[in-house]
């Protein structure tokens, strides 16, 4: 390597032999699942300062110290006459935590969208081979799979609690794919609606309360409006008051595919799983949102990448 | 041989026509593009890049047409954007590190190139400090850094030294210089000033209100547009002793024009300078002074009426 050291006008700027660049260039797959994967990584903290691993890991034990509680405790409890009973069903613990995944989605999809638009960085990855379109898919994976993570971990432990204390194999496997089937409509209903919050707020304060505010929020009025209907309509009619949030439209869809009862039927009335137009029309509803908050988050992109 | 070659480019936006019919060669080396502010320097890079598309007109960059071939011209290309585009939160290498890897190199290759590239561009210890504590010419550094850390064949920068002060500027033309003597990558490099473009391009192009002004060589260009300035004395006493000097200069078909107590002359050929002094002193008048006025960009630009001119006078020569 020829090395050489020219005395420039100025100190600071040393000549040390330039050296062409003749490796492996990757191709657009590649550089998209880069991208996926720093996205994946950055909603942990991983590759980020200390301080951005707190919140996420904290997050993580309180979704998962809970199902590690909840199968200590099972150990003590014996089977009934029916045999074993599982304390929550995994289908169920979700909706129990909500917040959990709320609050994780409120905090990583700004870190991971709002940075670049607020600092300006787009053009730099707008101006190399990805497209804004793989852009945005590859942001909004890697999002959806660190919450699918989150969303997944504690129904594992629950499961292997389970299997350990001889639960019936083939029973509680169905359930797990039930459970994980239906988080599917969550985690991508949760992540749609979150990037594209936060793709309109560059500044990232405003992001977090504005996904907390509209998923809180909806979730509030939806079982507001479940537990009126349920009261003063009928009992199947309240699945129509879960099309108001992503939580509810989840739980129902649950109900409806899987036959349990929905976790935000008041508690005084016993729950009824939602008929064949209610669940239909709550697939509809989760299918269609997920579909339009990603048009929308496009659109957006589109305009920032020409601008 | 061109880099960049431009057929009849237009780009209108609802309110203003940036680039009009802009038609233009680039050559290899190092282009200035040079224009006044909204003359449309960073709509023709954006265009070229396919981050916005064209009214009409085609474009190829290094043989790949800007319609078809975008994804390619963008792996060829290396950008630096006009505005800020910094993360304040994090550190030069792990921002250029990542960068790289959008680019497509491999993980441990854009490693080492990251720190080569850094310093090349001299950034040392710095590099591990949040950007948002650096100067602006650590900035404008790491910008340049990340549009040649995958070792692009060539590189758009868009107004490099802006916000930087003399001695930061002198050092980016000499970087961007060397970007083509040493590292063999071609740049096209725009800015406000052609002054500044004059010492580190090959080549200048000069566009104003989205229109092609001119397209030379840089000594060609120096040379035709290169004026003399001079300043006469009557040694006598004499009160009007510009304006004698202003017609003898013109009976001589030289083109003076005055400006107070100035005139200033066009060179039209080697001897331009030569013929002045005789014909001043032939007057019995004194020079106080005779030397090259170093253009500023308002010269080029112009009144309306010599701006045709100086556009013709680019096409003939
Ligand atoms: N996205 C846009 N929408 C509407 N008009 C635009 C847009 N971008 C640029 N323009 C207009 O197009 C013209 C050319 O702008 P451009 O940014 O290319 O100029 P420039 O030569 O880079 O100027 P400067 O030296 O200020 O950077 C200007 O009149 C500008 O206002
Ligand atoms: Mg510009």
């Amino acid at each position: 390597m020829a090395t050489t050291t020219e005395p420039g006008k100025t100190g600071a700027i040393h000549n040390i032999g330039y050296r062409r660049y003749d490796g492996p260039r990757l191709g657009r797959r590649d550089i998209f699942l880069a991208l996926y994967g720093q996205t994946l990584k950055g909603t942990f903290g991983i590759g980020r300062g200390l301080g951005a691993k707190i919140f996420p890991w904290l997050l993580f034990g309180s979704t998962v110290l809970p199902a590690f509680i909840l199968v200590a405790v099972q150990t003590q409890i014996p089977p009934g006459p029916e045999g074993p009973q599982l304390l929550v069903e995994f289908g169920a613990y979700t909706v129990m935590v909500q917040a959990v995944p709320s609050l994780f989605l409120a905090s990583q999809a700004p870190q991971a969208v709002s940075r670049d638009l607020r600092f300006h960085t787009l053009p730099l990855y707008f101006s190399r081979p990805l497209s804004y379109v793989d852009y945005v898919r590859a942001r909004v994976a890697g999002i959806a799979t660190g919450l699918g993570i989150l969303v997944a971990a504690p129904l594992l432990v629950m499961y292997i609690g389970a299997l350990l204390l001889e639960f019936p194999i083939g029973d509680m496997t169905l359930k797990l794919l039930a459970a994980l089937v239906s988080l599917v409509f969550l985690v991508a209903m949760f992540t749609m609606i979150g990037t594209l919050i936060a793709s309109v707020t560059p500044r990232r304060g405003l992001g977090v309360a504005a996904i907390i505010a509209v998923l809180s929020g909806s979730y509030m009025a939806a079982t507001f409006l479940q537990a009126l209907l349920g009261s003063f309509v009928s009992e199947p009619a309240s699945a129509w008051g879960g099309l108001l949030s992503p939580i509810t439209i989840y739980d129902g869809i649950q109900a409806f595919l899987f036959g349990w009862s929905p976790v935000d039927a008041a508690p005084s009335t016993p729950a009824v799983a939602p008929g064949a137009a209610a669940g239909l029309t709550l697939l509809a509803a989760a299918v269609a949102i997920t579909a339009l908050c990603y048009r929308l988050l496009l659109l957006r992109y589109r305009k920032v990448s020409r601008s | 041989m061109s880099t960049i070659s431009i057929q009849g480019l237009t780009k209108r936006y609802p309110r203003v026509t940036a680039l009009e019919g802009l038609s233009v060669e680039v050559p290899e080396g190092v282009c200035g593009l040079v224009g006044a502010n909204g003359a449309g320097k960073s709509t023709l890079i954006k265009i070229l890049l396919g981050l916005t598309p064209a009214t009409s007109g085609t474009a190829t960059v290094l043989g790949d047409d800007i319609h078809t071939a975008a994804t390619a011209i963008r792996r060829n290309i290396g950008y630096m954007p006009e505005h800020d585009c910094l993360p304040p939160d994090a550190s030069a290498a792990e921002f250029v590190m990542h960068l790289a890897r959008m680019s497509g190199l491999p993980v441990d290759a854009a490693r080492q190139r990251t720190a080569d590239t850094l310093r090349h561009v001299g950034m040392y210890e710095e590099r591990y400090r949040p950007m948002g504590g650096y100067s602006t010419g650590m900035k404008q550094r790491v910008k340049l850094a990340q549009a040649l850390v995958h070792d692009p064949r060539m590189v758009f920068l868009d107004e490099p030294t802006n916000g930087l002060d003399p001695t930061g500027r002198d050092e980016m033309l000499d970087l961007i210089r060397k970007v083509h003597t040493r590292f063999g990558i071609s740049v096209l490099v725009t800015s406000h000033l052609l002054g500044e473009l004059e010492r580190t391009s090959d080549h200048v192009v000069v566009i104003d209100g989205g229109r092609l002004l001119r397209s030379e060589s840089t000594g060609n260009l120096t040379s035709q547009t290169h004026t003399l300035v001079l300043e006469v004395l009557d040694p006598a006493g004499g009160t009007d002793a510009t304006e004698t000097a202003r017609k003898a200069l013109a009976e001589r078909d030289l083109s003076p024009r005055a400006s107070g107590d100035l005139l200033y002359v066009p060179v039209t050929g080697p001897d331009t300078f030569d013929l002045i002094r005789d014909t001043v002193s032939a007057q019995g008048l004194g020079l106080v002074r005779l030397q090259r006025d170093r253009h500023r960009i308002a010269e080029i630009f112009g009144e309306p009426a010599a701006r045709e001119g100086s556009a013709g006078d680019g096409d003939d020569h």
